[in-house]
Order: structure tokens, then C-alpha cells, then sequence
């Protein structure tokens, strides 16, 4: 295989398995977007790796991470109305922070065409929710393509791209997590470079001010584009009818993801429901709709989360006067989580329980649905522990939870941020009790903070976000003189979403707190734990607003870099069995995943994980942890 | 082939990202119609990951139903525990890394470690091939994954896949030093 990026570039078709969100990079050079914004989260941050990967003399668009997603999608937004196809992305609630501005595009005439490309994130794999962006969609009057697979992520953003141009208006594509992440062979066109860039802005293309009686006839004219764009979308194929011979009078409704979860359970029963697949989402294609609706004795419409599909697909019956018996989302299981394959299964069983295949006994009543044989609960011999996400060997923000644990009285409360840091609040630190979104913790600890007593309230900031959304709080505590300390855990890049470069690299966060006004900033490396414990000590004593600063490089970022470099020497660090007495704080306390408790209660290193960086050895009450004799395993 | 499905389970860090698509690519450079899904959580690390490889003509989602892998590759001991307990069908075949990276329970104190003794008795039960790679002899820890491309290699776990697939694949993924580094390795492993 080429490099990924001299391949996204190629001018000639080619054939290749990439990851869904490789391919949308391709099919964003091939229909001649000109400029890209985002900010990273997942699952989408590979959309941007992908784009970085193409060499710099060739990157065929204009990107920018941008400092939150509401400011990329104003970035894409500014691109647009002079006249270029743009594109922002970002993940599921990124749309929460973009909202004020997302909400106004559908309303506007974007004569380049826009493209929003959202990874929802069914499960909640990464993310603080699993909110279905599709209640958004409707109230925003915007077109939504969904593609179920890579294939359809590359074919289906070219048919949102063409959308937006012929209509001058935004599309959604609206991806999901296994969506994203899932890779494929596809075949890929090939295109012609051209990188004209336009600046065709004219205030006469608006209107482009929403305000007084502006703002109803924006509305009416993005009312009066939806019929024109489902015209486009029932001339697309983008919706699909498969009918069956031996269907007996039942049809299934259903997009994305779950349409594959539906294609690979019904290989399994030997008679096959019809099947409508929306790949148009907002607005839904009503005559379409209605034509399958008629030709079935009963639907079952499948959907991941909401019941967005359901509710309009009844009305429509409703209004026609259908006696098609409908069936969609009745218990609360039915809106969480994912529509996996072993969901869809029970979920059509569950409604249909005369499908059930033959070959695969019932295994009798499992809540309320049918479980067959094949797909019964195992028994593992041993319990497996939990093994949650933690922070990496070398983390300075272990060094600093363990550090900042030790000035904490017992009442404080702490409250933390998104980001790596969020782990704090796991054991053993448990620094960190509430959570709610980005950029959100100096807020919340303001609230608590009055007429709080003696107890002292901390919020926690990593730097990324701390540029995000965590600067209007932090005003905030300022303007309305809050007590509260703030700890910025400064590792000097996005850490959690894959080391994006962040605004701290061009401006100084103690200059910027320091302009603010703000008296008391201490800042110190969290590998000097006994000072960092000192100075959180001290903040907590100030009235008012005071900052820590607890500062070290990402060390898993850092790591890939020293291992790079010509005679790296792996270090790890080895524990003296003599004077080592079994406290356990090392791996109790401190918490770093390399040490490993032997069953005789005797404490070793795991060198696969060690990185040799030593940050555990202040945390031995016995001076125990030393370094081992040097290895030279440098690539 | 109408369906064939393997699940690999271990932990972040471990380089299940260059294992899965090597399996993926070697698969498709014997010709068979294959997909993969790496499921990984909120963190760099530290946390588990699954990736799943779907091959065959009537395979649609890249996910898996449960208890329906023809084979689970477990990277680490309590993982191939869990991804057996997930995915592995009776008859199936498990293949392992005998290494250990506890997880957070374990070390402090409060669950006991998975034993390989645990595995042998779960792949009983389900009537599986359970096979254990021993990667003690590795320089370098973060080439075991290939030690397990090399093993699924050399019992041809994946039918109508051969040895040169899997290598054309780590030619496709891999370059210089590095390619030589973990193609004698899989080498080695693959017999």
C-alpha cells in the first residue's frame, strides 16, 4: 500500500481498504471542498490524521483545528458564503457546543455549499452521552445523508457535497462510531485537482442578517428549499426498497449502522421481511415512505436511540388513514445503546416470535424478548475483573492527583473536566466527583463555592479545553469574585484524542491568567509532587479565584518521540527486594499500571509497560524504587 | 466461504491495530471479502480494545453476533478470558499470549489474577482449541502482536489464507528496519 496520504490524492481511481474515515477524506478531495475545520473527538479525529498525512506541498484544501467546534463551524461557515465548498467535523456533542451557530445555517444561502460531518456515538463509547443528534436536525431544517459503512461514507459525503452546492445550502452526514472506525475495500473514483479558491462574498446573496421580520423570511425561504432537495433525493437512490418473495405481509424500515445488522440476522431466518433503508434521514421522502407503508401488512421500523423515524413515519399513516399495523421502540431498552446485530435479533424475534428460524431452538423467556440457543449468556470459569481506561505509565497527571490529594481535606470538593484527567476520579485518587461537559468545571465549582463554609472547592481544566470552553467560566469566577481554586493540568496537547496541537502552543496560559488579572497562579511539574502539594496548599488558602498550573509533557506523546531518536536507551525502574517492606503504596496509592502484585504480596515491574521515567519513586515510604541497570532497546 | 469471524481482544497499547489489519489484508490478498471494526473506548491506553474481522460472501455488519467467532485472539490473559466468555462459538479456537498486564483490581488487591489454567478449563467447556504463545523470548514487547499474526499463520487458522498473504500484508503496513524487525518475527512464529 501507497502512503495514505499520497493515495488520497492520486488522480487516478484506485482500489484500497481504508477506514471509514479515511475515505471521507477522499471523497472531500474528490467533489473540491476547499476548506476543512474541526476540533478532535472521537470518533472522528482520524478524518483529520488522514488529512495531515498528505504531504504539504499537495494538501488539496485548506484545514484548521480550530479552538472549539462552534468556532469551526463559523470558520466553515465564513469559507462558504465566499463562495467554497467547506466541511467542519467533529463528534456527536461537539454539536451542543457549535449549537448557537449550527442552528442558523439551514436558514441561510450558503453559496458554496456546506457539509457538517457529526460521528454520534451509539453506546457512548467515548463520550458523555449517547445523544441522537437527529431531534437537532429536525428543529434545524437541514438535510441528513447517513451511510451505513465506509462504501457509503465515501459515496454518500460526494452526494451531500453535490446537495449543498445545487441547493446553496448545509448538509449533515451523519456518521456513527462503528461507522467511522470500520474498514473496507473500496473503490475510489478518480478526479481532477483544482484548487481555485473564491471570494465571491456579496451581501446582496443573502439575506445574511436574522434579525425582525429577516428572520421570518429566512425561515420561509429554508422551508421552500426542502421540496426542491427531496426531489434531488428521490432522483439519488439514496433510499432503498428491497422486496422479498417470501416477506408473508412484513416490512422493515431502517437506516445506517443498523441496516447491516438487519442484513446479517435475517441470513439467519429463513423467510425475509421487505426492507425500505433511508439513507436520507431529515427531511423523510413522505411518497416513498408511504408506497412501502401500503404494499406491508405490518412494519417494524428499526432505529438506533431515538424514535425519530417512528413517530413521523406514524403520522404519515396516521394522516393517510393506514391500517399497516407499525411497530417501533416499546420498552426503554429499545432507546439505548447500540442496534448491534445481537439487539437487532432479539428486537424482530421480540415482534415477530413466528420468525424464529428453525435449527435454533427457543431457549425460553429472557425479559421480555425471545433469546435463542446460539446467543445465550456462557459462563466464564473466573470472574474478569473490570479493566477500565486509566492513565498511562509516566502520566504526570497521576503525579499530580497523588500530590494534590495529599493537600485536600476530606470535605473538599473537587470537580473535574474532559479530558485524560477525567481518570482522577477513578481509585485509587478519586480527586474529581462531578462531570458534566467541556470547559464546564469552573463553572460548577463557582455554584458550590457559595456559602460553602470551610470547605474549599477545586475544578480541574486540561488545557485543551481550557482554550475550549473553559475560559468563559474562568471569567466568570472572576467578574463575580468566586472562591475557588483552579488546578490547569497542562500536558501541552489533546491528549486524549490523539495529540492535536491546541492554541497553548502559541499562547502562554500563565501570560493569558497573569492579563486576566489574576494574583495568585502558582505552576509547577507534577513530577515534583512534595512542591506541587505545597503550592495547591497555599492556593487553597487565597481568597478569591487562584490557579495551579500542574504542568508535564504528555509522556505517551513524549515516549514515541525519544524512541524515534538515534541510541534511545529504555529505562525502567526496579524495586529493591531488601529494603522493600510491603506497604503497597506504589501500587495501591500511586497507581501506575507497570508495577505488579505477586501472590505473595511482594510488588515487581511490568517492563512492557515501565517507561523507566521514575515518577513513582518519591510515593516509597522505604526509598525502595530504584532504577534498573540499563537496556539498550532503542529502534 | 459464507461466513468466517474472528475476534481480537487486548489492551490498549498492546498494537491490536497493526495486528487486526494485518490479519485483514492478508485476508484480502487470498482473495476472500473481508471487514474490521476496532472498537476502542475514550482512552490512549490502559483500557480494553476489540477489533472484530468479518470474512465471507453473506457478511454485512462489521460487528458480531455473541458467542458467534470462529476465533478470539486474546493478546493478554485476563483479555482472551473475556473475549472467550463474549465471543468464542463451541468449537472454536483460542489463541493466547501467555503475558499478564493486571488490571486495576488486581493490583489493588481485591480480585485474583486470571491463571492460564482458567483458559484451558473455559475452552473445555466450549469444546475449543485452546493454543498458548509464549513471547518471552521477544527483544522488543511491542512486537507481540506479530508473534500472534505468525501463530494464526502457521495452524492456517483462516481458511484459504496462507503465509505469504499474511506477509504481503505486513509488507503493505510496514517499511525498512521495522518490516524486517517484525517479519522475522513472524517468521519465526509462523514455522
Amino acid at each position: 500500500m501507497k502512503n495514505l496520504g499520497e493515495l488520497l490524492v492520486q488522480p487516478d481511481p484506485f482500489e484500497e481498504i481504508l477506514m471509514g474515515n479515511q475515505a471521507l477524506v477522499r471523497a472531500m478531495v474528490e467533489s473540491n471542498t476547499r476548506v476543512a475545520t474541526s476540533y478532535p473527538g472521537s470518533p472522528t479525529p482520524e478524518i483529520a490524521s488522514a488529512i495531515q498525512d498528505i504531504p504539504k506541498d499537495r494538501q488539496p484544501f485548506y484545514f484548521e483545528f480550530s479552538v472549539n467546534e462552534k468556532v469551526a463551524t463559523e470558520v466553515a461557515f465564513g469559507a462558504a458564503i465566499n463562495g467554497n465548498l467547506s466541511c467542519v467535523f467533529y463528534k456527536s456533542v461537539g454539536l451542543n457546543v457549535a449549537l448557537d451557530t449550527f442552528v442558523q445555517l439551514g436558514l441561510v444561502n450558503i453559496i458554496g455549499g456546506m457539509v457538517v460531518v457529526i460521528g454520534d456515538d451509539p453506546g457512548a463509547n467515548s463520550s458523555q452521552n449517547e445523544q441522537d443528534n437527529r431531534n437537532i436536525y429536525r428543529m434545524a431544517k437541514v438535510t441528513v445523508l447517513e451511510p451505513a459503512s465506509p462504501k457509503e461514507a465515501y459515496a454518500y459525503y460526494k452526494q451531500a457535497a453535490q446537495l449543498a452546492v445545487a441547493h446553496k445550502t448545509i448538509v449533515v452526514l451523519r456518521l456513527a462510531t462503528h461507522v467511522c472506525h470500520a474498514r473496507q475495500k473500496i473503490n475510489f473514483a478518480g478526479y481532477t485537482e483544482d484548487k481555485g479558491y473564491k471570494t465571491q462574498f456579496n451581501k446582496e446573496n443573502g439575506p445574511y442578517i436574522p434579525l425582525t421580520v429577516l428572520a421570518l423570511e429566512m425561515k420561509r425561504l429554508a422551508m421552500e428549499r426542502i421540496g426542491p432537495i427531496l426531489s434531488d433525493i428521490r432522483k439519488s437512490g439514496l433510499n432503498q426498497v428491497i422486496r422479498s418473495s417470501s416477506s408473508q405481509g412484513k416490512g422493515i424500515i431502517t437506516a445506517g449502522l443498523t441496516w447491516l445488522s438487519v442484513l446479517d440476522v435475517l441470513e439467519r431466518f429463513s423467510h425475509r421481511p421487505n426492507l425500505l433503508k433511508l439513507g436520507v434521514v431529515n427531511p423523510l421522502d413522505r411518497e416513498g415512505i408511504l408506497s412501502f407503508l401500503t404494499s406491508n401488512d405490518q412494519v417494524l421500523i428499526l432505529e438506533e436511540l431515538d424514535d425519530i423515524l417512528e413517530n413521523q413515519i406514524k403520522a404519515m399513516a396516521y394522516d393517510h388513514g393506514l391500517t399497516v399495523t407499525i411497530t417501533g421502540k416499546t420498552r426503554d431498552k429499545d432507546f439505548i445503546g447500540e442496534f448491534t446485530p445481537d439487539k437487532t435479533f432479539e428486537k424482530i424475534l421480540a415482534t415477530w416470535p413466528e420468525m424464529m428460524p428453525r435449527g435454533i431452538k427457543e431457549a425460553g423467556q429472557k425479559e421480555e424478548g425471545l433469546v435463542a440457543e446460539g446467543l445465550k449468556e456462557k459462563t466464564p470459569v473466573a470472574i474478569v475483573p473490570d479493566r477500565s481506561a486509566q492513565m498511562c505509565p509516566g502520566c504526570g497527571h497521576r503525579s499530580a492527583f497523588f500530590a494534590i490529594k495529599k493537600a485536600l481535606n476530606k470535605e473538599d470538593i473537587t470537580v473535574a473536566d474532559i479530558g485524560c484527567h477525567t481518570l482522577g476520579y477513578m481509585p485509587p485518587y478519586e480527586v474529581g466527583e462531578v462531570l458534566m461537559c467541556m470547559g464546564a468545571s469552573p463553572g460548577i465549582a463557582s455554584g458550590l463555592s457559595l456559602n460553602n463554609g470551610g470547605k474549599k472547592v477545586v475544578a480541574f481544566l486540561g488545557d485543551s479545553t481550557f482554550f475550549h470552553a473553559g475560559l468563559p467560566g474562568l471569567i466568570n469566577t472572576i467578574f463575580n469574585s468566586h472562591n475557588i481554586t483552579l488546578i490547569i493540568m497542562e500536558n501541552g496537547t489533546t491528549a486524549m484524542t490523539g495529540h492535536q496541537d491546541h492554541a497553548g502552543g502559541v499562547i502562554k496560559i500563565e501570560t493569558l491568567l497573569k492579563g486576566l488579572g489574576i494574583e495568585q497562579v502558582f505552576s509547577c511539574d507534577t513530577y515534583s509532587q512534595e512542591k506541587l502539594t505545597g503550592l495547591v496548599k497555599e492556593a487553597l488558602k487565597a481568597e478569591g479565584i487562584s490557579v495551579v498550573i500542574a504542568r508535564h509533557p504528555c509522556m505517551l506523546k513524549f515516549t514515541r518521540g525519544q524512541r524515534k531518536k538515534k541510541g534511545y536507551v529504555q529505562k525502567h525502574i526496579a524495586i529493591d527486594p531488601q529494603t522493600c517492606t510491603q506497604a503497597h503504596v506504589c501500587v495501591e496509592s500511586f497507581g501506575c499500571p507497570s508495577f505488579i502484585r505477586n501472590l505473595d504480596g511482594s510488588v515487581s515491574v511490568n517492563t512492557d509497560l515501565c517507561l523507566g521515567d521514575g515518577s513513582c519513586r518519591p510515593s516509597c515510604p522505604d526509598q525502595a524504587i530504584g532504577f534498573e541497570k540499563e537496556t539498550n532497546e532503542g529502534i | 466461504m459464507k461466513e468466517y469471524n474472528i475476534y481480537i481482544i487486548g489492551v490498549g497499547g498492546q498494537g491490536i491495530g497493526l495486528l487486526s489489519q494485518t490479519l485483514l489484508r492478508g485476508a484480502d490478498h487470498a482473495g476472500l471479502e473481508v471487514m474490521a471494526v476496532d472498537t476502542h473506548g475514550l482512552a490512549q491506553r490502559g483500557g480494553v480494545v476489540v477489533s472484530r474481522i468479518r470474512c465471507g460472501s453473506r457478511v454485512f455488519s462489521p460487528l458480531t453476533l455473541s458467542h458467534n467467532c470462529d476465533i478470539v485472539l486474546g493478546m493478554e490473559i485476563h483479555e482472551a478470558l473475556r473475549g472467550v466468555g463474549a465471543a468464542l462459538k463451541e468449537g472454536g479456537t483460542l489463541v493466547y499470549l501467555n503475558i499478564s498486564w493486571q488490571p486495576l483490581p488486581v493490583r489493588l488487591g481485591q480480585c485474583p489474577e486470571v491463571r492460564t489454567w482458567d483458559l484451558s478449563l473455559a475452552c473445555k467447556n466450549l469444546d475449543a482449541r485452546c493454543l498458548e504463545v509464549e513471547t518471552q523470548g521477544l527483544a522488543d514487547a511491542r512486537m507481540q502482536n506479530i508473534a500472534l499474526v505468525g501463530t494464526v499463520a502457521k495452524h492456517a487458522l483462516i481458511p484459504g489464507v496462507a503465509k505469504e498473504d499474511y506477509a504481503r500484508a505486513l509488507e503493505d503496513l510496514l517499511s525498512g528496519d521495522i518490516l524486517a524487525r517484525n517479519m522475522d518475527i513472524f517468521n519465526q512464529y509462523a514455522g
